[in-house]
């Protein structure tokens, strides 16, 4: 196979240079009549003269065929072009498969030790580790390891839901002044916004986050409702949720808007676009009727954006599940902490591997970064459903492709 | 509203131009909502790192607590040539697969893998690339493992903005590549690469901002050291600059603090230079080449 390619292109080469120089010549032949024969009448004596650049001309026009030629020799290897480009673009297809089979490979261990109760639990304890590991099952761990990510999975889940609560409303009500309102030059500039908002790094949100957000929500934002309102309300169980103490800067609450504030560019971007693709005549058919602009946006503009509205949100949803730095920062990383208020410090899968692995390393037996792995891929599974999810959604209705991963 | 009144139809009227004004007003806030954190985070950042900003933590090296970010400039360079290279091939390369050797309606399985690996959590990058290269293949903490695993987070986001800069490409370039008889490999090269090139360098741009920024695929990858880098392929950590705004942010030290400062002061201007020149790339770009289809429409009066 590849012998007869090589072959071909040898002899393709050969048949290249055979054909040009026969191309390289012709032209030349019919310019020089040509040039000798406009220059003959202006001038007898000095016909050389005139006649030289035309030869020049003519030896100019020869060279590019050279030239190509010479490198044509060289790039008949497109002809294994399209082979090679498919090989790269298979890259990020192998390369789910390997992180995939990657954890599913590190964290069997774990999955055999921790069981089901991993899901139920909420506990987290890597075990007496001053004395020999023990085997259980065919799997070694130390005395007493117990682990349970139920606190987890619950961390994740409401913070980001907390994100998408507050991110969704702001990014479409955007979405529709951008669109409808504001003058193009505006809304270029709130597309930069956007723009810059998707470009900070996580870590730098994180440090806005814990210097400057969290504590102007836990001092000066949060107590408007949790004390005066909140405190005041019956002790039931869905109120409870929003009483204080607020606390001091971190936790569920800062998370959770410092998540919206991440994700507000991707949802708010992808409404734009698909706002701007409504057909303009059955809007103005909408307010020919006698609508209002509120009215014809409820009638005509948000049914035909709305999957493409709910794709995006997944597609945040996605983003906030995982992120890791800024949570990590602000969320006050604990580990085995139910969620019962919205205040207090909290745990999400993504912060828990990253806060965690330096000491789950004192875990000789390995069970403790066996159980980080079966973490990863709780968390890649959740977040492989939601893009899934959301790309099939919007596939099937909407002509606007999402925008992938941080939506810039 | 003054000829509603006079049509009789007062009450109705009134109720539902109240309920327009409240639908604009709460987008205005909506809007309002999203301008203010920007300007909120960049001031915020800048204005607390400018007060202690001083020009030497570009030239020293960090000694304890306090120093310079040297060893983390440099470092954040190097890792970003290898992404940009590494990704970059990988990502052009796919793109042009997708955008020119599969139909717009087939390849939807690459396409998709790739959409779908740009939405993996940059923890599971980060934590596969420790498991995998940093222990299982004994690369050891090295400026390797995190180019790696940076490249593959950021190769979808490559791929996709080279596909679609190629498929903006008008089909008359390769129809007229064609009837010149050219090769479909002389024709992309020639003909289709040249437009499309400012959208592929676009996507790069924001590729790399993107790998300024990530922090958690380095961290048991990468690793971090206070010296400059080394260029050994295994056990070479490497600094970089979320790294110091990572560790530094929560020390009990003023100089700590101080260096948190400086390098989340530096990633956010270089975000800022880098979304800025993406945006120039395409507006001299459109504003050049009329042939090049317009993919904004203007606002519709």
């Amino acid at each position: 196979m590849l012998s007869t390619g090589r072959t071909k292109v040898g002899g393709e080469e050969e048949a290249a240079a055979g054909s040009s120089p026969r191309a390289a010549t012709a032209p030349a032949a019919v310019h020089a009549p040509a040039g000798s024969s406009a220059s003959a009448p202006s001038s007898g004596g000095g016909g050389a003269g005139p006649g030289a650049p035309p030869a020049g001309a003519g030896g100019g026009a020869g060279r590019p065929p050279a030239r190509r030629r010479g490198r044509s020799s060289w790039w008949r290897a497109e002809r294994l072009l399209p082979h090679g480009l498919h090989v790269f673009a298979f890259i990020p297809l192998v390369a789910l498969a390997l992180l995939l089979g990657a954890l599913v490979w590190k964290a069997l261990p774990a999955i055999r030790y921790n069981g089901t109760g991993f899901f139920t639990r909420s506990v987290w304890s890597l075990g007496n580790l001053y004395v020999l590991p023990v085997k259980t099952g065919g799997v070694a761990h130390p005395p007493e390891a117990a682990y349970g990510a139920l606190s987890l999975v619950e961390g994740t889940l409401v913070s980001s839901a907390i994100a998408i609560v507050l991110a969704v409303p702001v990014a479409v009500g955007t979405a529709l002044v951008v669109v409808e309102k504001l003058p193009p030059r505006l809304s270029t500039g709130i597309g930069f916004c956007l723009e810059v908002l998707a470009g900070v790094p996580s870590v730098v949100f994180g440090l806005w986050g814990w210097f400057t957000l969290g504590p102007f929500l836990a001092h000066d934002i949060a107590p408007i409702w949790a004390d005066h309102i909140f405190n005041h309300l019956p002790d039931v169980p869905v109120l409870r949720f929003f009483r204080g103490p607020t606390g001091g800067g971190t936790g569920l609450f800062v998370a959770g808007v410092v998540l919206a504030i991440m994700i507000l560019p991707i949802v708010a971007a992808t409404s734009r676009d698909l706002l701007r693709q409504v057909p303009r005549g059955t809007v103005e058919g909408a307010l020919a009727l006698g609508m209002t602009d509120a009215e014809s946006l409820r009638a005509v503009n948000m049914p035909w954006v709305r999957s493409g509205v709910i794709g995006a949100t997944v597609l945040g949803l996605g983003r906030a599940l995982g992120e890791t730095i800024a949570v990590a920062m602000v969320g006050g990383s604990l580990v085995a902490a139910p969620v019962h208020s919205l205040y207090p410090d909290f745990g999400t899968i993504a912060a828990t591997i990253v806060n965690t692995l330096d000491s789950a390393l004192t875990d000789v037996s390995g069970l403790a970064t066996d159980t980080l792995a079966e973490l990863a891929l709780v968390l890649l599974v959740i977040t492989l459903v939601a893009n899934v999810g959301a790309r099939l959604l919007v596939r099937r209705v909407a002509t606007t492709a999402l925008p992938v991963g941080r939506g810039i | 509203m003054a000829l509603a009144a006079t049509a009789g139809a007062a009450p109705g009227v009134r109720r539902r131009k109240l309920g327009n004004r409240v639908l604009w007003s709460a987008c205005a806030v909506a809007l309002a909502l999203v301008v203010a954190p920007v300007v909120w985070i960049v001031v915020g950042v800048v204005g607390r790192a400018v007060a202690h900003f001083h020009f030497s933590i570009l030239s020293t090296y960090p000694v304890g607590n306090g120093g310079g970010l040297l060893n983390s400039v440099e470092g954040t360079g190097v890792i970003v040539a290898g992404v940009l290279v590494l990704a970059g091939t990988v990502g052009v390369a796919g793109g042009v697969y997708l955008a020119e050797y599969t139909r717009a309606d087939r390849g939807g399985f690459l396409r998709g893998a790739s959409e779908v690996l740009a939405g993996v959590p940059s923890i599971v990058f980060g934590y596969v690339g420790y498991i995998v290269l940093v222990v299982r293949f004994h690369w050891g903490d090295s400026v390797v493992a995190g180019i790696v695993v940076l490249s593959l987070l950021v190769v979808p986001y490559i791929t996709k903005t080279t596909e679609v800069a190629l498929r903006n490409v008008p089909t008359n370039y390769r129809e007229g590549g064609e009837a010149l008889g050219m090769s479909s490999g002389a024709t992309l090269r020639r003909l289709v690469l040249r437009p499309a090139l400012p959208g592929i360098a676009t996507g790069l741009i924001l590729a790399l901002a993107i790998a300024i920024g990530e922090t958690a695929p380095l961290l048991y990858t990468a690793g971090y050291s206070s010296r400059p880098p080394t260029f050994a392929l295994h056990h070479s950590p490497i600094g970089y600059l979320t790294y110091n705004v990572w560790t530094d942010f929560n020390q009990p030290s003023a100089l700590a603090h101080q260096r948190a400062n400086d390098a989340a002061l530096l990633l956010i201007l270089i975000v800022l230079v880098l979304i800025v020149v993406a945006r120039l790339v395409v507006m001299t770009t459109q504003r050049y080449s009329p042939d090049r289809p317009q993919r904004v429409g203007k606002a519709t009066p």
